[in-house]
C-alpha cells in the first residue's frame, strides 16, 4: 500500500458545513497517515453530514466551504467516485444479492484477468482468517464476520483515507473490541488517515488520536 | 397457527380474486373446444380452433402483440431505472415525483386519445412544424398513428407504464437501503448509473417483479389503447379477440374464445421470454460488477435518460392540453395551432348522454371501491386480531401472487368466460355483473394501497388500548379507523380510478347496456368528431382526479387533528 509521503494525509482547511446558511460544523484539522481524528457528537449534531461532505455526497440545502486535501490532491470539488475515500457504516452493507467473494470483487479496482482477481480475493480472505468464505452468502455470516468482510472490502478498494460512521455501534461488546483493534491496526499498516464519527467515548479512547466535539 | 384460508375475509378475497379468473378461464376454454350450449353446440370439437388457424394475418397479430408488449415493458423499466440511477436524489427528481399522481390517474383510453390528437398527421406536432415546411401545408399521409409496427401503441404504453413502475419502485426503494448502497459504491469509484445498477437494481427489481409482470401481461393484451393507437390491418391479437367476442354470430364468438386462449398463450410466452431476459441481464450485471467495470463518467447517459423522461412528460402534458382545447374548439382547421373559434357547443351537445354516462360511471366506481375497501379492511383486521398484525404484508410472495392474479392473466382470456357464465345465470348485461367484474380488478389495487399503512401502524397502540379496557371493536372504530382514514380515502379514490378506466369488462360483461364514459369515449374514437371525443376523454380524466382531490380533502375535514400537528 501507499508509503508515507510528506504531502500525504488528510487536511481539512477551514472546513465549514452549512445547512440553509447556518453553520453546522466548523473544522480545521490535519490527519496524518495512520492516525485517527475522532469527531464526537450527539445525534443531530451534524457528524454524519460531515462524513457525507468529506465523501462528496453533500447536496442542497447543505453547502461546503473550505478545502479538503487528500494525499496532496484538492478533492473538494471532485465527485465521490474520484475521491478515494473509503466508507464504513454502522451496518456492514454487504450486498445481499452477491456472495462474500463477489462483494469483494466489486470493490477491487478494475484491471487484471478474472482469474487473478479471484486469486487476490481468496488470498485476502485467507489472510483475514475467513478461508473458504468466497461463495458464502453475506446473511449466513455472524455480525463480526460481516464487519470483517466489510473492512476487507473497503481496504481492497485501495482508498487513501477511511471514513468511519459509528462502525462499531451495532456490534456486541466482545466483537466490538476486536473490530476496533482490526480497523485501527489496518489503517496504521496501510498508512491511511482516518476520520471516525461516534458518540461512544470508548471508540475515541481506542482510536487514541485527536478528538473534536461537535456538541455545544 | 390458524389456517389462513379458513378465515372468512381471506376466503372472500380468494373467492373474489381467484374465483372469477378460474371460472372465466374455464368458461373461455369450453367454447374454444366447441362446447357452447347457448349456441346449441354440445359436443367437443376443434372447429373453433381450426377456424382460428385459417384466419388471415393471425401470426402477424400475434407478433404485434408480443413485440409491442415486450418493447413497452422493457423500455418503461429501463427508463425508470435510469431515472432512479441518475437522478434519485436531485431536485429535478422531486419535481418529477409531484407529476406522478396526476399522470397515474389518467385512464389509459384518455391518454391514448390525447396522444392520438398530438401525433396524428393532422395533430399538434405536425401543426407546430407546418410553418417551417411548405410540404406540410396539408396533413401529410404518413402512417404515424396506427402505424403497421405498433410503434405509436408502444409509445402510448410507455407513457402510461413509466409512472406506474416508478411509483412501485419508489415504494420499494426504502426496503433495499438504496441511498447508502449507492454512496458506498460511488466511494469505491463507480459511476452513478453503475453504482445503482450493480448495488441496488438487482434487489429492487425483485421487489417490483410482480408489478412488472403485470405490466407485461397488460401490454401484450391491451384492448382500448390498441384500438386507438395500434395498427388496423391486421390489428393486435387482443383487439381482434375482443371484436370476435362481441360478434352476433355465435360461431365467431367460439372462434373468439379459441383466440382468447391463444392470447393467454401469447402473454404466457412473453413472460417466458421476459424470464430468459431476466437471467441474461442478471448474469451480465454480475459479470460486470465482479469485473470491476467502473463506468465512472456517465454524464451523457444520465443526461439522455432525463431527456427521454422530459419527452414523455411533454407528450403527456401536450395530450391533456390538446384534449382540453379540442373540447372547446369551434373551428380548428389544419394547420392552425390553436382553435380559431371557441365554443361550449360540444359540451352542450354531449349534455344529457354525458350526464347519464358520468353518473353511471361514478355510481359504479364508488360502489365497487367502497365494497372493496370494506372487504379488504375486514381481511386485514382478521390478521390484526389473530396476530396483532395484518395478514397481508409486502413480501409475502404467495399471497402477493394471488392478489396480482387478475392483473397477471390477460383480461380478454377470462372475461369472455365470465360473460358466458353471466349469460347462463341470466345476469348478462346487468349492472351487478359489470360491478362484479370491476371488483376483480379494483380489489388488488385496494389491497396493495391499504396493506402498507395497515402494517405501519404501531401494534402497541392496540395493545395499550386493550389493556385500558377497550374492546376490539372500540379499538377499531376509535383508534385504527381515524388513523387510517387518509389511507382509506386514497384507496377508495384509487379504486374509483381503476373502475373508471375499465373498458373491456364493461363492454363484454355489460353487453353494451352499461355505458360508462370510457366505453363511450373509445366507441367515439373511430369516426366520432374530435370535439366530442375530447369531451368524453376529459370527463374520463376528471372523475379520478376529483376522486383523489376529495380523498386528500375529506380526512382533513373529518379528523382535523391528524393534520394540525398538535394533539391538544
Amino acid at each position: 500500500m501507499s508509503p508515507l509521503r510528506p504531502s500525504s494525509g488528510l487536511a481539512l482547511q477551514s472546513l465549514r458545513l452549512r445547512l440553509n446558511g447556518r453553520v453546522l460544523v466548523s473544522l480545521d484539522a490535519q490527519v496524518a497517515q495512520g492516525t485517527v481524528l475522532t469527531v464526537m457528537g450527539m445525534s443531530g449534531s451534524g457528524k454524519s453530514s460531515l462524513l457525507a461532505a468529506l465523501a462528496g455526497f453533500v447536496a442542497a440545502p447543505f453547502q461546503v466551504e473550505g478545502r479538503i486535501i487528500l494525499a496532496g490532491r484538492d478533492v473538494t470539488d471532485q465527485p465521490p467516485q474520484l475521491r478515494r475515500m473509503g466508507l464504513m457504516f454502522q451496518h456492514s452493507l454487504l450486498f445481499p444479492h452477491l456472495s462474500v467473494g463477489e462483494n469483494l470483487l466489486f470493490a477491487l479496482p478494475p484491471g487484471g484477468s478474472r482469474h487473478d482477481r479471484r486469486e487476490r480475493i481468496t488470498m485476502a480472505l485467507t489472510e483475514a482468517g475467513l478461508d473458504g468464505f468466497f461463495t458464502r452468502h453475506p446473511q449466513t455470516l455472524s455480525g463480526g464476520q460481516q464487519s470483517r468482510v466489510a473492512l476487507i472490502r473497503v481496504l481492497l478498494s485501495a482508498p487513501q483515507a477511511l471514513l468511519l460512521d459509528e462502525p462499531f455501534s451495532s456490534l456486541d461488546a466482545s466483537t466490538r473490541d476486536t473490530m476496533r483493534c482490526l480497523v485501527f491496526e489496518a489503517a496504521r499498516t496501510a498508512g491511511l488517515p482516518v476520520v471516525l464519527v461516534t458518540h461512544d467515548p470508548q471508540d475515541a479512547a481506542a482510536a487514541g488520536g485527536q478528538i473534536v466535539s461537535l456538541d455545544p | 397457527m390458524t389456517p389462513a384460508a379458513l378465515r372468512p375475509a381471506t376466503l372472500a378475497i380468494a373467492v373474489f380474486l381467484v374465483g372469477p379468473v378460474a371460472a372465466g378461464l374455464i368458461g373461455t376454454a369450453l367454447p374454444a373446444l366447441g362446447y357452447l350450449p347457448a349456441a346449441g353446440a354440445r359436443e367437443m370439437s376443434l372447429t373453433p380452433v381450426s377456424m382460428l388457424m385459417e384466419t388471415p394475418g393471425l401470426s402477424r397479430s400475434v407478433l404485434l402483440s408480443l413485440g409491442s408488449g415486450l418493447a413497452a415493458t422493457a423500455l418503461s423499466l429501463l427508463l425508470v431505472f435510469l431515472l432512479l440511477a441518475g437522478w434519485m436524489n436531485s431536485p429535478v427528481f422531486r419535481v418529477l415525483r409531484r407529476l406522478l399522481a396526476p399522470l397515474l390517474s389518467v385512464p389509459h383510453a384518455a391518454a391514448a386519445l390525447g396522444l392520438a390528437l398530438v401525433i396524428a398527421p393532422s395533430g399538434l406536432l405536425v401543426r407546430l412544424a407546418a410553418p417551417f415546411s411548405p410540404a406540410l401545408d396539408r396533413p401529410p399521409d404518413w402512417l404515424i398513428l396506427q402505424d403497421p409496427f405498433a410503434l405509436s401503441l408502444t409509445l402510448g404504453l410507455v407513457i402510461k407504464e413509466v409512472p406506474f413502475l416508478l411509483l412501485m419502485a419508489l415504494a420499494a426503494l426504502h426496503q433495499v437501503d438504496a441511498l447508502p448502497r449507492v454512496r458506498l459504491s460511488e466511494s469505491l469509484g463507480y459511476g452513478r448509473i453503475a453504482a445503482f445498477t450493480y448495488a441496488v437494481a438487482p434487489q429492487l427489481y425483485w421487489q417490483i417483479r410482480l408489478p412488472v409482470l403485470a405490466v407485461l401481461a397488460f401490454s401484450t393484451s391491451v384492448v382500448d389503447m390498441a384500438l386507438i393507437l395500434g395498427p388496423g390491418l391486421p390489428a393486435t391479437l387482443s383487439v381482434r379477440v375482443a371484436g370476435w367476442m362481441g360478434d352476433p354470430d355465435l360461431l365467431i364468438r367460439m372462434k373468439g374464445a379459441a383466440a382468447a386462449l391463444l392470447q393467454l398463450g401469447v402473454s404466457g410466452f412473453a413472460v417466458l421470454v421476459w424470464i430468459a431476459g431476466e437471467r441474461l441481464t442478471s448474469n451480465l450485471v454480475r459479470y460486470m460488477a465482479t469485473g470491476g467495470c467502473r463506468l465512472s463518467s456517465d454524464r451523457t447517459v444520465r443526461a439522455l435518460s432525463l431527456v427521454w423522461i422530459y419527452i414523455l412528460v411533454a407528450l403527456a402534458v401536450a395530450s391533456l392540453s390538446v384534449l382540453a382545447l379540442w373540447s372547446v374548439a369551434g373551428t380548428w382547421h389544419y394547420p392552425d395551432v390553436l382553435p380559431r373559434r371557441w365554443t361550449v357547443q360540444s359540451w352542450l351537445l354531449a349534455g344529457s348522454d354525458l350526464t347519464r354516462s358520468v353518473s353511471t360511471t361514478l355510481v359504479l366506481g364508488l360502489s365497487v371501491s367502497l365494497v372493496a375497501a370494506v372487504v379488504v379492511v375486514a381481511m386485514l383486521q382478521e390478521g390484526v386480531r389473530a396476530r396483532g398484525q395484518p395478514v397481508l404484508r409486502h413480501g409475502g410472495a404467495w399471497m402477493s401472487a394471488l392478489v396480482f392474479l387478475p392483473l397477471l392473466v390477460p383480461q380478454v382470456a377470462f372475461l369472455f368466460g365470465l360473460q358466458v357464465l353471466f349469460l347462463q345465470a341470466g345476469l348478462d348485461g346487468s349492472w351487478w355483473a359489470v360491478a362484479l367484474s370491476h371488483l376483480v380488478f379494483v380489489l388488488p389495487y385496494v389491497i396493495l394501497s391499504l396493506a402498507g399503512p395497515w402494517a405501519a401502524l404501531d401494534p402497541r397502540y392496540r395493545l395499550l388500548a386493550l389493556s385500558l379496557g377497550a374492546s376490539e371493536a372500540k379499538v377499531f372504530w376509535r383508534i385504527r379507523l381515524p388513523l387510517m382514514l387518509p389511507a382509506l380515502a386514497t384507496a377508495v379514490a384509487l379504486g374509483l380510478a381503476v373502475s373508471v378506466s375499465q373498458y373491456l369488462p364493461t363492454l363484454l360483461v355489460g353487453g353494451g347496456r352499461v355505458v360508462t364514459v370510457t366505453t363511450e369515449a373509445v366507441a367515439l374514437a373511430s369516426g366520432g368528431s374530435r370535439p366530442l371525443i375530447a369531451v368524453h376523454a376529459l370527463a374520463q380524466i376528471v372523475l379520478p382526479f376529483a376522486g383523489f382531490a376529495a380523498a386528500a380533502l375529506l380526512p382533513r375535514l373529518l379528523v382535523p387533528r391528524l393534520y394540525s400537528g398538535t394533539f391538544s
